[in-house]
């Protein structure tokens, strides 16, 4: 019986039980896949194929598959990828930065949203490779090795490189993170399992947890150690991302505004991202009493903030483009506003900047459906902010004689949708394998002493 | 516990001691084993497991070897050097490039006995060094897949033998029949050809010569055969004119000799601290041609027009100088065409003497007042020689509708259709080949398989012309020699070779060229001493001035302009050319006109099988890969029709008296209202691969004037808009430069004159210190150039934008050709583009209406390749380092090392950078680009630089090869680099000289001078204000004109 505080609504809803909780989650491990989970894996493994095929030909034919030209160098390929970059920021915010805070309503959710981080920069790191000329290179030379090459080296002043070391420890971070985490919930999985290869598997997985005090400890220490190695990392990642553009010499690239914009971006994409996936989890799962509506209401409330943030940054955008005096600065705002991609511009401030301003109403910030539109909607706008930053950005830059339209092909759509795929994959493979909720901190938050009983 | 030995037997063998198993028992394998006598051993001794081992790993090893498939490599060494090949090292040769007229001196730069590139001749007085697209590009034209590689008899590979037995025959049986037999020929330039046709016709009397040019000049030449009883056209000298007026002839890009005229153009429009003064050019036309794009004033007049205001200029200046009779004529009604014609006429006036008026017209009236208009400026002997007359064009239209009737009514035994193809390149091409059926005897000589092949019964194909010997005079007592610079590829014979052979004189036809020069040439000369030295000499140099000096070889008439005012020889038949003008033109005729033209490119379209001229983007429209009707904004407008991001448009029905055509339709600013234009040379049927079914055949839609092939058709026009959609393949989509001054910067010649500097934009950043030069504020510490830093200058005002250098460079640095469809996507490769942008009547802060050109723009060309920034934004941003900054001031791509990541392309601001999307070469996807995907096109390759891979980033690199070859020449030599040593392709084949290439740390490089001291004021960094220090820099430009982006009148 959980014990209810007079002060404090409970984090945890429904009268659960640590037993409950344990049952609740290792239900969906133990159990038997569902019809419901086989079908839409089967539809992600389909996205996966036919992705594949898209990135098959790509990879066998050359990028010219792609509806790129020789003025619209980038166009979907990083779209995506800083795309799945943001995206990646939840989990690792959730976790660390919350845990810092002490938030412990971050315990329900954090599991998910780490997996989701890991499986987004998976996604994302896809991108900078295959988005190469030559992709069976970009796997290594990007990366400072000894090589037989005498002293051929890195360009230690290219932004890519640094992409390269921000992205890699960050995904290195998150994933071991993420894994210390799952470790005491392994181990409970591998306590109750009843089958050999369970029982196997998920004993190697818990790295021999003991559960004793001191383990207990141990874990504890580096959870914290790690959530402040992964805290400036947080910021870091998209601060790096956004110097691929802000270091460049390209009118609508070239603008310091952008490390803290596409952070607060990141995260508000993030945030989206892992309500669209919380939502589906915690009704497929009836979790309902883990993840309760005021942690829904909590993460759109940073929805509105960041929105809020990235509404501002476009604004500031403008008014620095027109304060400049930049002739090139200036058009190449106008040009975002009314050329020919004007559209994308107002899907990108529609949905980015007045969608999450709904949520300053409580009756649509505590409203499920609502919510899993607007979560929606904000990973569409955010889509799109990246679109505009990269394609009007460089199809109208300096030389007017170089202006060119970008048209995605099918093999842009197809290498997407494999993200998707990919993606949807790994997520729903953990959800059925591995414990969706961290059973062991969301038995911490349960009051079970010293209050009074309900 | 007791030990127990149990013993096992191997076999009964064992047990028994079977003395024949005792002997083997100690042995590993004591059966027998077949690898022993593999091995070689006899199977009893030797063979131990350790060889069994051995063996196998032989084995296996072999077989891993032989399964992996060796490349076979074709590359034959030497057996015996020939004398003149080093492997590595270039020759050059010099020749001649003449086809149908078109003419110019050039060098043939071989590499190990292929030849790979054409440079111009700088020693000749005509093209001075200059080539053009369609030249550069004929290196390629030797190596087409689509020429016949050998004789054919009714479509059958055949042998030389036959084909002469058979001709012979024919010919005799025409001859004795008495009917004719017709060499159906373009302009022959070359003295001995024409001598070879003389000893042909002598040998069969009823032959007969016939000369036609698909665009033909025929009634320029009965204009001047009326006017000055003879049959040529004078030299023109544009550089000494200082006002120069055209009427529809593109001088600069398709007209006579553009070549030579460009070159001579430039000089009058050099400007700078020792000439502050340029020529003034006037054009009228109906299209916008290159030379109208590079007009000072340029008016849009209807074809129909066009004899009216020649009239009404004639009698102006008749009028003003009395010189010549005034014609009768109604005169000019509308206001605006009277003023045109007044500033013309006050302008031509003021430079009487040093002027010069030329008109494309094929109607010899119009000819004749222009003519007229000269006589009476005093230009003969000036700016127009008429005693140095010019061969470039001779053929008669007359002669050839002869022909054909003649044809038609079976008066032709035997033809010959000497390297022509008239079944398509003439109007009555259909007509033709129905009465070729009534000729017996039907020989073609043509190189490549054409729509005329289907129609004769021999194919006696002659040698592409760089395997070929040969000679031309191209301008009176101006000789040239054209020499083989590869053995021929197939089994073909030198037409000229053919004729001998069919009149019965077995010679050479190098011993007939060499007998013709003894006798023509060496003899009347006393300066060199022996034939041999004289022809080594003529061969060494390519040309030979017959008679000494050029210019003392003007005949007893040369000052015509003397012997004309005593009404000698001036006789023009005014009345004829006033009726037939009152007859032909009208000043406000109703209705569409339509206007043919030639491309820069396609040109006639005899080289249109070749890729890299249809990729070549046209310089007014860049559009590539098609032809398309030109419309004005004006009926684009009343249409409804936008050109969608400047690629999608509909097709339209265009009809020409009983005949039409569908063709796209093309948006053209500068296009005369009620006027449309189309290209000659496309839609062609047997071209070759390449050029097949590309665009439409506009030759149909020829019509005739007074006799003669006219361009225009003013009757019975008709344009309607079909639903059908198109997309044309534009390399640039935006035509206007939206006011950006430090993309384009230009004055007026008033301006200049005030200030040198005038146009020039100085950006200036904003600091805490005050404003600053963009130079003033830099992050970088900047590079040291100990050696050389190479640098080029390009003059706006020079630039004519006739994309010789794109080709140059294409051919040079082995560029790939992708495809109509993959340019339609921007992905073409060009390293050298030529910009071209309009100018545009909005608003400078109206960014939407800058979009717009204007109806008549005015146009500047701004050649655009890798600016070699010292500050490259490229360098930075590349994780790989794959490119970076050299010491001599490059910027070089390191194509190994490239991983494709396409930052520096993104974020280079001149967008210059081109990257490989597909693998182009050894690619079924690309077979248009012929010189890398079939081993024939492969020779084309330059051995110096790279083909490259699928996935790289690639760019101008300021020709990285020939500098280094220069160097090492100067070091071999053991002196310092001189201008002489090294020049880019695109510097070296630039017909006007706009481009200087040179060592900026030389003060006595030509660049130096021009930045330094000659151009100080005019030189600007395009973006200037990014501060990324391009070692490319460019002139102002500037136009002779009061007011820009006004009309004078």
């Amino acid at each position: 019986m959980q014990v209810t505080s007079t002060v404090r609504n409970p984090l945890v809803t429904g009268g659960k039980t640590i037993h409950d909780i344990t049952e609740d989650v290792c239900r969906q491990v133990e159990g038997k896949p569902t019809k419901s989970w086989m079908l839409v894996l089967s539809m992600a493994l389909g996205a996966l194929t036919i992705g594949g095929y898209a990135l098959a030909m790509t990879l066998w034919e050359g990028i010219g598959m792609w509806g790129l030209n020789k003025t619209v160098g980038w166009a979907w390929d990083i779209t995506n990828f800083v795309w799945w970059v943001g995206i990646g920021h939840a989990g690792t915010l959730i976790s660390a930065i919350l845990l810092l805070f002490r938030q412990k309503w971050r315990t329900s959710i954090n599991r998910a949203a780490e997996a989701m981080t890991i499986f987004a920069v998976i996604c994302a790191l896809l991108f900078p490779v295959i988005h190469t000329g030559r992709p069976w290179l970009t796997l290594y030379w990007p990366i400072p090795l000894p090589n037989a090459f005498g002293s051929l080296w890195v360009n230690f002043h290219s932004p890519l490189v640094w992409d390269f070391f921000a992205i890699s420890t960050y995904f290195t971070v998150s994933l071991v993170f993420w894994y210390i985490g799952l470790i005491p919930d392994f181990a409970t999985i591998r306590d109750r399992a009843t089958n050999k290869i369970s029982k196997a598997v998920y004993g190697a997985l818990s790295f021999g947890w003991d559960g004793a005090a001191k383990t207990w400890s141990r874990y504890e220490s580096v959870s914290l150690i790690l959530a402040g190695l992964a805290t400036p990392l947080v910021l870091s990642v998209h601060t790096i991302v956004s110097m691929d553009f802000a270091t460049s010499v390209i009118p609508g690239w070239h603008t310091t505004i952008f490390p803290p914009y596409f952070v607060a971006g990141a995260i508000f994409s993030g945030f989206a991202m892992v309500l669209t996936l919380m939502i589906i989890t915690r009704k497929v799962y009836k979790l309902e009493d883990y993840i309760t509506i005021s942690h829904i209401e909590m993460m759109n409330i940073i929805i509105i903030v960041t929105g809020s943030i990235v509404g501002v940054a476009y604004l500031t955008e403008l008014f620095i483009a027109w304060y400049s005096g930049v002739e090139y600065e200036q058009y190449a705002f106008l040009n975002r506003a009314t050329g020919p991609y004007w559209w994308s511009y107002a899907i990108m401030m529609t949905c980015n900047v007045v969608s999450p301003q709904l949520f300053w109403f409580k009756k649509i910030r505590t409203n499920i459906v609502a919510t899993f539109i607007l979560s929606i909607v904000v990973n569409i706008g955010m889509w799109f902010e990246r679109f505009v930053i990269i394609v009007t950005s460089l199809h109208r830059d300096y030389v007017p004689s170089s202006w060119a339209m970008f048209h995605p092909t099918l093999y842009d759509m197809g290498v997407y949708l494999f993200s998707f795929g990919l993606f949807f994959t790994l997520f729903l493979l953990f959800a059925k394998f591995f414990p969706v909720i961290n059973m062991a901190e969301v038995k911490s938050i349960l009051k079970s002493s010293s209050e009074k009983r309900n | 516990m007791k030990e127990h030995k149990k013993q096992y037997w191997k076999g009964i063998e064992q047990l028994t001691e079977d003395p024949h198993f005792v002997a083997k028992a100690e042995r590993e394998f004591p059966e027998y084993l077949p690898v022993g006598e593999a091995a070689g051993g006899d199977g009893s001794e030797g063979t131990t497991r350790r060889d069994f081992l051995k063996l196998m790993g032989f084995s296996v090893a072999a077989a891993t070897l032989a399964s992996c498939e060796t490349p076979v490599k074709h590359a034959i060494p030497y057996l015996n050097k020939p004398e003149d090949v080093d492997p590595g090292i270039a020759n050059y040769y010099a020749s001649t490039y003449s086809e149908g007229g078109d003419y110019c001196s050039i060098l043939v730069k071989t590499r190990e006995g292929r030849p790979i590139k054409i440079e111009g001749n700088k020693h000749c007085p005509i093209t001075r060094g200059g080539t053009n697209a369609q030249i550069e590009a004929s290196i390629l034209s030797l190596y087409d897949q689509h020429r016949l590689v050998a004789p054919q008899i009714k479509g059958k590979k055949a042998k030389w033998n036959d084909v002469d037995k058979q001709v012979v025959a024919g010919l005799k049986k025409a001859a004795a029949s008495g009917k004719k037999i017709s060499i159906v020929s373009h302009t022959i330039l070359s003295p001995t050809t024409k001598k070879v046709i003389d000893e042909f016709i002598a040998k069969y009397p009823t032959a007969e010569h016939v000369v036609y040019d698909a665009v033909s000049y025929s009634g320029m030449l009965d204009a001047n055969q009326e006017c000055f009883g003879k049959r040529v056209i004078p030299s023109y000298k544009f550089d000494q004119a200082n006002v120069i007026v055209s009427f529809g002839a593109d001088f600069l890009g398709t007209w006579l000799s553009p070549v030579e005229f460009s070159k001579q153009y430039s000089l009058g429009r050099k400007i700078g601290t020792s000439r502050k003064t340029m020529s003034k050019h006037i054009q009228f036309e109906s299209n916008l041609s290159l030379t109208g794009s590079n007009a000072d004033n340029r008016f849009r007049i209807k074809p129909s027009q066009e004899g009216v205001i020649v009239a009404a200029l004639y009698n102006h200046i008749a009028k003003k100088t009395g010189a010549i009779e005034t014609i009768s004529g109604s005169g000019l009604k509308d206001e605006k065409l009277k003023k045109a014609v007044a500033f013309t006429a006050e302008k031509l006036l003021a430079s009487k003497g040093s002027s010069i008026v030329v008109s494309g017209s094929n109607d010899p009236a119009v000819q004749t007042l222009i003519n007229g208009i000269n006589f009476a400026l005093n230009n003969y002997s000036s700016t127009l020689e008429m005693g140095l007359p010019s061969y470039y064009k001779q053929g008669s239209d007359q002669q050839f509708n002869q022909f054909v009737s003649d044809a038609k009514a079976g008066a032709i035994g035997a033809v010959i259709f000497y390297n022509v193809n008239p079944i398509y390149n003439t109007a009555k091409g259909a007509e033709l080949a129905n009465a070729l059926k009534n000729v017996s005897l039907k020989v073609s000589t043509n190189i490549v398989k054409d729509e005329t092949l289907a129609h004769v019964d021999i194919a006696a194909p002659d040698h592409h012309y760089l395997e070929s010997w040969n000679d031309a005079e191209p301008i009176k007592g101006h000789l040239t020699l054209g020499q083989p610079t590869i053995s021929p590829l197939f089994k073909t014979r030198q037409v000229q070779e053919s004729l001998l052979a069919w009149a019965g004189n077995g010679t050479s036809y190098l011993d007939y060229l060499k007998g013709n020069w003894k006798s023509s040439f060496y003899n009347a000369q006393v300066t060199t001493f022996g034939f041999q030295a004289f022809w080594d000499k003529c061969l060494h140099d390519g040309i030979y001035q017959h008679g000494g000096m050029f210019a003392a070889l003007a005949d007893s008439v040369s000052n015509m302009q003397d012997v004309a005012i005593g009404g000698q020889v001036f006789t023009p038949n005014l009345s004829k050319a006033a009726s037939s003008i009152a007859k032909n033109y009208k000043e406000n005729k109703k209705g569409t006109e339509l206007v043919l033209y030639q491309k820069i490119g396609i040109g006639t379209g005899y080289q249109s099988n070749n890729p890299w001229l249809q990729e070549m983007p046209d310089p007014i429209t860049k559009a590539t890969w098609d032809n398309y009707v030109t419309i004005s904004p004006a009926l684009a407008k009343s249409w409804g029709l936008k050109m969608e991001e400047g690629i999608f448009t509909k097709k339209a029905k265009l009809t020409v008296g009983k005949k039409s055509i569908t063709a796209p339709v093309m948006v053209q600013p500068g296009q005369a209202d009620d006027t449309v234009g189309l290209a000659l040379g496309y839609g062609q049927k047997a071209a070759g691969r390449v050029a097949n079914e590309l665009g439409v055949d506009a030759y149909p839609l020829i019509s005739s004037i007074n006799n003669n092939q006219s361009l225009a058709a003013t009757d019975q026009v008709k344009i309607e808009l079909t639903s059908e959609k198109h997309e044309i393949a534009h390399t640039q989509t935006h035509h206007t430069f939206m006011g950006r001054k430090t993309v384009i910067q230009e004055a007026t010649l008033t301006e200049y004159k005030k200030d040198p500097g005038a146009g020039r934009f100085h950006p200036m950043i904003a600091t805490s210190e005050g404003k600053k030069k963009p130079s003033e504020v830099s992050l970088w510490k900047g590079h040291e150039y100990p050696n050389h830093h190479w640098g080029m200058v390009i003059d706006l005002n020079s630039c004519t934008g006739c994309s010789a250098c794109t080709i140059a460079c294409q051919a040079e640095n082995n560029v790939p050709v992708v495809g109509k469809k993959e340019v339609i996507r921007r992905r073409e490769m060009h390293w050298l583009r030529i910009d071209r942008y309009y100018s545009s009547d909005a608003d400078e802060n109206d960014t939407t209406g800058m979009e717009e050109p204007s109806a008549n723009p005015e146009v500047v060309f701004q050649p655009m390749m890798c600016q070699h920034c010292n500050n490259a934004p490229c360098e930075t941003v590349c994780p790989v380092a794959a490119t970076t900054h050299s010491t001599e001031g490059l910027n070089q791509m390191t194509y190994n090392r490239c991983v494709g990541t396409r930052y520096c392309a993104n974020n280079c601001p001149y967008k210059v950078r081109r990257f490989n999307w597909f693998k182009y070469h050894d690619s079924d996807k690309f077979p248009d680009n012929l010189a890398m995907n079939n081993d024939l096109g492969k020779m084309v390759l330059n051995p110096d630089v790279t083909v490259r891979a699928r996935g790289v980033m690639e760019k101008c690199s300021m020709c990285v090869q020939r500098i280094q070859n220069g160097k090492l020449e100067a070091k071999k030599q053991g002196r310092k680099v001189e201008d002489a040593d090294v020049n880019t392709a695109c510097a070296s084949s630039c017909p006007t000289d706009a481009i200087v290439f040179g060592d900026m740390n030389n003060p006595e490089s030509q660049i130096s001078k021009v930045l330094n001291e000659e151009q100080p004021e005019r030189v600007y960094h395009v973006l200037e204000e990014l501060n990324v220090s391009p070692n490319v820099f460019y002139l102002t430009k500037v136009r002779n004109k009061s007011k820009n982006g006004k009309k004078d009148a």
